[in-house]
């Protein structure tokens, strides 16, 4: 079995309003220099495989397909 | 006119349009569940409001990979008329029927009330029964109802005439880029707004601004 990490983000230049209320948040919080903040989404996956190719080529099937939308985010794979 | 209207777990706002549909053409439409796939043979398909799959993961993200929307992406290609209202229109873009997305609001607040619309394009099957520039009342409900395009996109949905609504007179209750609140695919047979027009259809809502659209899409079926 693989375990896999996904983590999805916002691209740039792509407003967040979640964001910049816990930026605010922070701020009122006492957190002093805290600049921007981007809120994203994590998965965390098991696969059963031990192909780790396969797992990789899978892994991207289902951000391009699912787990993202690129209009709007990106997307890292981690694979433990 | 022949319409049918797709149910899906979540949404919620299926009645009222099954009601607004039937007032107007006269025919009540034929309702598809979504792993459907051989679907009835209508001028409209009409995806309500509502919270499908509960709003997980992004709106209208689950509910567009359902059996159901494959079978709706065929009958676009061959012309039949799409309308998406509200959780609706999310499914289309999700699906990839539309360009841009949806995202949370800018006040990261529900809003619910009235707002204006500016009809942008009266020249669609959806907006002929209105006329350019005209403005009109229509009520919105939603949580995610943010629109944004990349630049390339928002100046090719522009100069192509697809962005058919438009929030006027300040009443953006989003945060929508150039006040957006409905587009057309390129070929002008799949539209996806936020704002509800079939709760606008008769005096015992308060108005009937909304009505126009539907009216429009049974005169061009009719003609």
């Amino acid at each position: 079995m693989i375990k896999a990490r996904v983590t999805v983000t916002l691209k740039n230049g792509v407003l967040d309003p979640q964001g910049k209320a816990i930026e605010g948040a922070l701020g009122s919080l006492g957190f002093d220099g805290v600049g921007q903040v981007r809120q994203g989404k994590v998965f965390d996956l098991e696969l059963e495989t031990a192909d780790r190719a396969k797992a990789e080529a899978d892994l991207k099937a289902m951000c391009e397909k699912l787990l993202a939308n690129t209009v709007i985010e990106n997307y890292t794979i981690a694979l433990s | 006119m022949k319409s049918a209207v797709v149910q899906l777990p979540g949404l919620n706002r299926d009645r009222d349009m099954i009601a607004a549909l039937t007032k107007i053409s006269g025919v009540a439409p034929v309702t598809v569940w979504q792993t459907e796939t051989d679907l009835p043979d209508v001028d409209l398909i009409v995806i309500p409001g509502g919270f499908s799959y509960g709003d997980y993961l992004r709106c209208g993200a689950i509910a567009a990979r359902m059996p159901v929307m494959q079978a709706i992406k065929a009958k676009a290609e061959a012309g039949v008329k799409v309308l998406g209202v509200c959780n609706g229109f999310q499914i289309l873009l999700e699906a990839g029927l539309l360009p841009g997305a949806l995202m949370r609001n800018a006040s990261l607040k529900f809003v619910c009330r009235e707002v204006k619309l500016e009809v942008v394009n009266a020249d669609t099957d959806f907006t002929r029964a209105y006329d350019k520039g005209q403005i009109i009342r229509c009520p919105v409900a939603h949580h995610d109802g943010n629109y944004f395009a990349d630049a390339e996109t928002l100046a090719a949905i522009e100069g192509n005439g697809q962005v058919v609504f438009r929030y006027a007179d300040g009443t953006n209750p989003n945060g929508s880029i150039n006040d957006i609140a409905g587009v057309m695919n390129a070929k002008g047979n799949v539209l996806g707004l936020m704002p509800h027009p079939e709760n606008l259809i008769e005096a015992a809502h308060g108005g009937s601004d909304g009505r126009g659209l539907f009216a429009s899409v049974l005169d061009v079926i009719a003609a």
